[in-house]
């Protein structure tokens, strides 16, 4: 070989390997957009809110004067809202993730669930604010309470926990499956002792995810018109005069953390605007919390369990 | 008398035998309950889009008798609360369009540069720490996004354009792509690592770099892949509400320039649930067509997506 020819393989290698490099740094440089945006907007509104956050500011209602004002209603809100929407995502979305990997036959009836999880999953959250809007609050008659909006948001995250149902099942080896039959257990007796029992962490990371992202759902609870100012709680039951029904509190209007945060931002003043940073504040330590929890005990769990 | 040895008689076993069968029968039905429960739980999802479908297209039914297809198509300006109305949809989706844009701009880049790293260039640990944290910021609430394009990257971009207005397209639409980041990263970091080791050792024997690599192997056999995530990323886009609520301000505005402020069909939709109109007015149809015309937009963009993994997808 020549020796211009060698030079200029070099050539094109030196060249090749510089971009190479200069492809490292840049990976680097656009994760860290990532991590400053978040760095600079968790600093942000820490700096803004920490200052409002006292004892009051969970107390109180919320108030035309901003320096009063809390986020008592839209917290008991949430809570009650999230316990709706647990109580009807998390056993239908076990349900449909069994079936789906336990006994669905295969056949166009599944292909046609199985697709429709799929579409589900990418359907945008305010067109699930349109369907409660039109179906709860108005068809089923359920009014701008609790129990729209908490059914409203397990619809919502319905998808993610059958998936997260499903790849935890799909997890299990198949010995587990034929040993239990090979006892003489039934497709039930083997779901019920074998294969929840192995897929509960696996489901509990889904549903926590699942949940994460409901609390921060705000435009389909907008959108069946959850009203911003309430300045009540809903009722305990059996206080009162006449005393409330059991189940009265779901029907009651109600808030949640974002929607006051979103009431708050939509203000001119800048005192409200401190507001909506410490609600803000409190609602992403909230998500990151819980998001935090799911990432950990799945690390856990793939370190733990060896089949 | 002889001792008999303790057998239970024939009879006795008999009984006992039919018993569990019967026992057994009874289970039967249980099991066949149960997968009955198990079968309609797993069926709602079949319901709920019949639900979308059924509620979006009756409700904007009613809408379309009022107001003629071409009016909604065509018309040039959006004021349907005003007593001049008019519906042009395409004052909303301008805004959609534009937005979306500029969220695709950010989010489509530095997510293919991040998936590319993640798979192919960042060491063990890296990628360890790295993915967790990308699932925490798509985690973050969308409200807490918009919160912080209206009072921090506003305020930050007018320092630079002292023209642009409190409330504009391009804020919204910059921290728009930020949140979409994690979704194209990590759907297209999945299908480049799923392309088989084999490929990659190929490409290094012949004295490829990990750049070339990834340009020249590891991306086209994971075009499937990456299309879908780059699909669920528009799809995040354009039906993304609050960001554009919150910082993108909600006149409707014929305009494709991220500086100005505009409504989007989610925008406007959130701006139409605040107020309170009466159930069954022209304005409450209003958001039921607007919401039909997201869906439809979304639908396009899920079939497109569906069609590209079919296209190019690549069995090893």
């Amino acid at each position: 070989m020549q020796e211009q020819d060698l030079q200029l393989i070099r050539n094109i290698i030196v060249r090749a390997k510089r971009w190479d490099a200069f492809f490292g740094v840049l990976g680097v440089f656009a994760l860290m957009v990532g991590v400053l945006t978040f760095a600079a907007l968790f600093v942000d509104m820490a700096i803004q809110g920490i200052p409002r956050l006292d004892g009051d500011f969970f107390t109180s209602f919320p108030s035309r004067r901003a320096g009063q004002a809390g986020i008592l209603s839209a917290w008991v809100g949430t809570v009650l809202v999230m316990m709706v929407t647990a109580m009807a995502a998390v056993p239908l979305g076990i349900a449909a993730g069994v079936y789906l990997e336990e006994y669905a036959p295969k056949n166009w009836v599944t292909d046609i669930i199985e697709i429709n999880i799929t579409n589900l999953a990418g359907v945008p959250s305010i067109v699930y604010g349109l369907l409660a809007l039109g179906l709860f609050v108005y068809q089923f008659g359920f009014g701008q309470s609790i129990l729209s909006a908490g059914l409203t948001l397990a619809l919502l995250i319905l998808p993610v926990v059958i998936v997260a149902t499903r790849e935890s099942i799909r997890a299990i080896p198949q010995i587990i499956r034929e040993g239990s039959y090979a006892c003489g257990a039934t497709t039930w007796q083997t779901v019920r002792d074998h294969i929840l029992p192995y897929s509960s962490p696996g489901i509990l990371t889904g549903v926590i995810i699942g949940m994460a992202r409901a609390i921060g759902e705000t435009a389909p609870i907008i959108t069946i018109g959850a009203l911003t100012f309430i300045a009540f709680l809903p009722p305990l039951p059996g206080a009162g005069e006449p005393p409330a029904g059991l189940f009265d509190w779901l029907f009651a209007p109600f808030t949640v953390m974002p929607i006051q945060m979103f009431n708050w931002t939509s203000r001119p003043e800048a005192a409200f605007q401190v507001n909506a940073a410490a609600a803000g504040f409190v609602l992403v330590l909230m998500t990151l919390a819980m998001n935090g929890a799911a990432i950990w005990l799945r690390y856990r769990l793939r370190k733990n369990i060896k089949w | 008398m002889s001792v008999t040895a303790p057998m239970p008689s024939l009879p006795v076993a008999a009984a006992k035998v039919s018993e569990r069968l019967r026992k057994k029968a009874s289970r039967h039905v249980a099991e066949r309950v149960i997968e009955l429960l198990l079968f309609g739980a797993a069926l709602l999802s079949v319901f709920t889009t019949a639900a979308i479908v059924y509620v979006l297209v009756s409700e904007s039914w009613v809408f379309f008798e009022h107001v003629p297809l071409k009016d909604f198509l065509f018309d040039t300006q959006w004021t349907p609360l005003f007593d001049d109305a008019h519906f042009g949809i395409m004052v909303l989706l301008s805004g959609t369009i534009t937005s979306s844009a500029v969220a695709l701009v950010v989010a489509i880049p530095l997510g293919t540069i991040i998936a590319i790293y993640l798979s192919e260039f960042a060491p063990f640990a890296v990628r360890e720490v790295a993915k967790p944290f990308l699932e925490l910021l798509g985690g973050v609430p969308t409200i807490i996004y918009g919160y912080f394009a209206l009072v921090f990257l506003t305020p930050l971009l007018q320092k630079i354009y002292p023209d642009l207005p409190g409330f504009n397209l391009l804020s919204a639409g910059l921290v728009m792509g930020v949140m979409i980041i994690p979704y194209v990263a990590s759907l297209s970091e999945d299908a480049m690592r799923a392309v088989p080791m084999s490929l990659r050792e190929g490409s290094y024997a012949m004295g490829a770099t990990r750049l070339q690599t990834a340009l020249r192997v590891v991306m086209p056999a994971a075009t499937s892949g990456i299309a879908s995530a780059y699909i669920l990323g528009i799809s995040r886009a354009v039906g993304e509400t609050m960001i554009l609520a919150v910082a993108g301000g909600m006149q409707p505005n014929l305009t494709f320039n991220p500086a100005e402020p505009g409504a989007t069909i989610t925008s406007f939709i959130v701006q139409v649930a605040l107020g309170d109109l009466p159930h069954g007015s022209i304005g409450y149809q209003t958001i039921f067509a607007a919401g039909l015309s997201l869906m439809l937009m979304t639908l396009f963009f899920n079939l497109l997506g569906y069609w590209l993994r079919k296209k190019y997808r690549e069995v090893y």
